[in-house]
């Protein structure tokens, strides 16, 4: 019995003090200034993870708009089924994408039905990144049609998702957030992403960094050679009208703001603020995109670097910069277009052959020029991503969460405490110890498993105290009730605990259980409340069963060495 | 020994008639809450929801000299938002939680901005009005002259994932019951299982019924606590039930009727301080937790209430009731072929309400 109690108290000891330096070692070697409060303080917040409710941060929640992704492959399919089809000399009428809803189409209409299950056949191997598997075709009549699968929406917005995922990764990093969280999230086709920043309490320049799409386009204008004037209409529709009414696939209307290059047309009376000056007609598709960028960097116009003279200069990978001195210098003297994100951004002729660098002009500041070329160093996102959500808490907020939340914890403990003394006197005292050293493994437990402690996750750890003391609640009264039935001490304290068990299993289970749906159903600070629960029942079956019967044990052979048998119990 | 509430000898069953009264009344009267103010147009919702489920935004401003409500509502409207609901911070003089409503149904719009990033600009536009254009950044002190205020924490979320996230808690609170029902329903019997989870969600109903009458806010802190409540009422219960299934087992001759009650005797001390002491440490959270677990703290305190007295008046009379009505049927259909007189004799001496000598406890309280 003796060598059993000295066995189970060495155990209880080495628990305890593994939870406390699990709470109190501050990763280094421990200095003076430590054992102040302030000190303290600083090594809580260093091995608690802290959530965001409480340090204080960004929670953001993005979504991929995957459809703009899937409806720009569907036209860029057809453009190259189009080309293809005028490569082989086959005699097509129109080749045009149809997108109705969730539904993603292609729709060839050739002149005659003669060759159009060859057509069907031969010409998806023409074209470049025309997948097989993402289109099924079918023809009928004079017409083909090539329907986008479900399978490879699923797939393709996936891959546009994770695509996202890591350019913002690159963005955020390039940012230099500390300790970002970015993951997946929500169900798998919701294409959502969360990002979780610490200690960044005004994220809206940030948001505008990420959601930035940065495509960036050099694009050759229809415009006759410099020193002509370039072409350039006053409205959208004077520009189409030039086209004969409709847009071939192989060109596009643009908005310019023109600044000092010379151009032809005059500007819009009716122009509203905000509006382009003037649009051009550029040629479709780009020389070259911001794929082939090899690098982006904001630098200032003059020697005097005014603030608003900052403009972004550029270099193109090799094989961009093969295609990109080919064509200048077979085109000295157009125009070309510097087009971001569809709008133009400045339109230069060609003076000479330029094989690899470029500049971005534009009335940009220090700042969004710096943003601009870190996005587009970034690359270009796949397609928008709009914010569903958004939790900022500032740090004053959260600290001001932590101080009510140590403060009620504090009092419920004290509470507990004086109730369980006054009504059960020495084993009173028994409790409260179970009681501190619960709480203690709590918190290891939380530091040892790198959960987060929200302000619902205080809130778990008073529950908790609240629930462990119903375990050692149902212990003593059972204890008591033998007692009164005429029980002797040590028989009544091994009925109590024996008899309480199977109770205090039922019991854990079932809160564990409700908890585990919380954990499931829950985001961040719920999920932290649902963690420190469960985390403060298991303990609690160690503290309020093992660590109680101990004390009770010992209390006994104490008693015994002393007077004999033991008649009563402070109970 | 100090002891309370030991040689109990109350007649719980007898009451329950009155306490499935009472329960039934308080249902009624959150359900009609419910219904009537969903009802009544241009009024109060059923439920006063949170940004959580009803999407929205929630910016919490700081100012140097906080104006009053009025005002800032008065800004609020000039800067084009309809229903914004100020709500001054009681612990802290110069905060103020702003609530703005769906600003529009879409999801976006020509400039990607959507809910989130309209709600967070149009306050602090309109708020610069009233500190004539002074806003500090978050952790910057307040400038000495003059009024400023800062953006110290926003809330907002869109109306798709409000909507998603609603049905998201109805169906977990409906899943935790069901994981209840059966893991009761396999440590014990069905009836009992039945019994537990038709208490747990009167006590939820009710706490819900509260909540609409008083319009407290409905947020995901709040369905936490439900849940948490749901783990806490099942304890009781079991408890009760645990020491009833000893008793059988001790007890073979007794009825169910006396068992049920003896149980509930014997538990009592338990039950009450168990009760109390969570109920303390959830008024603390209430009292001294601050605004944002306010809700959670409250749906507790109503729960832990209910929670305890359903366990008495609820789970038990049914369990007892049900497992009655499967007796009968049990004795019925074996003593089919027997005459009616031996069969229902015997049924009837299983029943509660025979003025047998078992019941003369019940019947000494009677007199």
């Amino acid at each position: 019995m003796k060598k059993n109690l000295l066995q189970r108290f060495v155990i209880i000891v080495v628990v305890t003090l593994i939870g406390l330096a699990t709470i109190l070692w501050p990763g280094r070697a421990p200095n003076a200034g430590d054992f102040t409060p302030a000190g303290l303080d600083n090594i809580l917040r260093k091995n608690i993870n802290l959530g965001l409710d409480l340090r204080g941060g960004s929670h953001l929640v993005m979504q991929v708009q995957v459809q703009d992704y899937l409806k720009r492959l569907t036209e860029g399919t057809a453009d190259g089924v189009q080309k293809a089809a005028a490569a082989q000399g086959y005699s097509v009428k129109e080749v045009k994408p149809e997108i109705n809803g969730n539904d993603y189409r292609i729709v060839l209409t050739a002149d005659d039905n003669s060759k159009i299950t060859e057509m069907r056949d031969q010409l998806p191997s023409k074209v470049n990144d025309f997948d097989a598997n993402t289109w099924t075709s079918a023809a009928s009549g004079n017409t083909v049609t090539w329907t986008m699968t479900d399978r490879a929406k699923t797939d393709l917005g996936n891959r546009a998702t994770q695509d996202a995922l890591k350019i913002i990764d690159s963005r955020i990093n390039a940012l230099g957030v500390t300790e970002p969280t970015l993951q997946e999230h929500g169900s798998s086709n919701s294409h959502q992403i969360l990002l979780q920043m610490p200690g960044i309490d005004d994220p809206e320049r940030i948001k505008d960094l990420l959601q930035s799409e940065s495509r960036l386009e050099l694009m050759k204008v229809v415009s006759p050679s410099n020193p002509s004037p370039m072409t350039t209409y006053p409205t959208e529709e004077a520009a189409r009208a030039s086209l004969g009414g409709t847009v071939p696939s192989n060109r596009r209307i643009l908005p310019y703001d023109e600044r000092n290059e010379p151009t032809s047309a005059g500007t819009n009376p009716d122009r509203k603020p905000g509006e382009p000056t003037a649009w051009v007609v550029v040629e479709n598709p780009s020389v070259v995109d911001g794929s082939e960028l090899r690098s982006a960097e904001a630098a200032s116009a003059g020697p005097t670097g005014t603030e608003e003279g900052y403009h972004i200069s550029f270099t193109l990978k090799p094989t961009g910069a093969q295609k990109f001195g080919a064509w200048t210098a077979a085109n000295v003297g157009a125009y070309m277009a510097v087009v971001l994100n569809n709008r133009v951004q400045s339109a230069p002729f060609i003076k000479s052959q330029i094989t690899d660098s470029g500049q971005i002009t534009g009335s940009f500041t220090k700042d969004s020029a710096n943003g601009l070329a870190l996005t587009l160093r970034s690359g270009a996102l796949p397609a928008k991503i709009i914010y569903l959500e958004e939790r900022t808490v500032g740090p004053s907020l959260g600290a001001d969460s932590i101080r009510a939340g140590v403060t009620a914890s504090g009092v419920g403990l004290a509470l507990v405490i004086l109730t369980m003394v006054a009504y059960y006197r020495w084993s009173g005292i028994n409790a409260v110890v179970a009681l501190l050293l619960n709480t203690v493994l709590t918190l290891a437990a939380l530091i040892v498993f790198k959960a987060t402690l929200t302000l619902p996750g205080i809130a778990g750890i008073i529950l908790g105290i609240g629930m462990a003391v119903d375990s050692n609640v149902l212990i003593f009264e059972r204890i008591r009730e033998e007692l009164r039935s005429g029980k002797t001490v040590p028989s009544a304290i091994d009925l109590g605990f024996s008899r309480a068990f199977v109770t205090i299993i039922d019991t854990h289970v079932t809160t564990i259980i409700s908890s585990l749906f919380l954990f499931v159903f829950g985001t961040g600070p719920i999920r932290g409340f649902a963690v420190t629960l469960v985390l403060g029942l298991l303990a609690n079956l160690f503290t309020a069963v093992y660590v109680s019967r101990t004390i009770f044990m010992w209390e006994l052979s104490h008693k015994q060495a002393k007077h004999g048998r033991v008649e009563t119990l402070s109970i | 020994m100090f002891q309370i509430l030991h040689n109990v000898n109350l007649d719980w069953l007898r009451y329950r008639k009155v306490f499935i009264l009472i329960s039934t009344a308080i249902m009624l009267a959150g359900l009609g809450s419910a219904l009537v103010r969903h009802a009544v147009p241009g009024g109060t919702e059923a439920f006063n929801l949170g940004i959580d489920f009803k999407g929205g935004t929630v910016v919490t401003a700081d100012f140097k000299q906080r104006p009053a409500p009025e005002v800032i509502r008065d800004a609020l409207h000039s800067a084009g938002v309809s229903d914004p609901i100020i709500q001054p911070v009681t612990d802290k003089e110069g905060q103020v939680l702003i609530r703005l409503p769906k600003m529009e149904t879409g999801e976006a719009n020509a400039a990607g901005e959507t809910q989130v990033d309209i709600g967070r600009k149009t306050v602090a536009r309109a708020l610069r009005t009233l500190t004539g254009d002074v806003q500090v950044e978050p952790n910057a002190p307040f400038p000495a002259e003059g009024n400023a205020f800062k953006i110290v924490g926003t809330d907002a979320v869109g109306a798709v994932a409000g909507a998603a996230l609603r049905n998201q808690a109805v169906a977990v609170t409906l899943l935790a019951l069901i994981g209840i029902l059966l893991y009761i329903g396999f440590r014990f019997e069905w009836t009992y299982g039945a019994a537990a989870v038709i208490a747990v969600f009167h006590d939820v109903l009710v706490t819900l019924g509260f909540f609409s009458i008083f319009q407290f806010e409905v947020n995901l802190t709040v369905i936490a606590a439900l849940l948490t409540l749901v783990g806490f009422s099942v304890n009781d219960t079991i408890v009760i039930f645990d020491r009833i299934r000893e008793n059988l087992r001790m007890h073979r001759r007794s009825t169910l009727y006396d068992v049920t009650n003896d149980s509930v005797n014997q538990t009592l001390s338990r039950t009450i301080i168990t009760s109390g002491l969570v109920f303390l440490s959830v008024l603390a959270m209430v009292i001294f937790g601050g605004e944002v677990l306010r809700g959670f703290s409250v749906a507790l305190l109503i729960g832990i209430i209910f929670g305890t007295y359903s366990s008495v008046a609820i789970a038990s009379p049914i369990m007892v009731w049900w497992q009655q009505r499967l007796e009968v049927g049990r004795e019925q259909s074996a003593a089919t072929g027997t005459r009616g007189g031996g069969g229902g004799t015997g049924a009837r001496a299983g029943r509660q309400q025979s003025p047998g000598a078992r019941n003369t406890r019940a019947n000494a309280a009677a007199r």
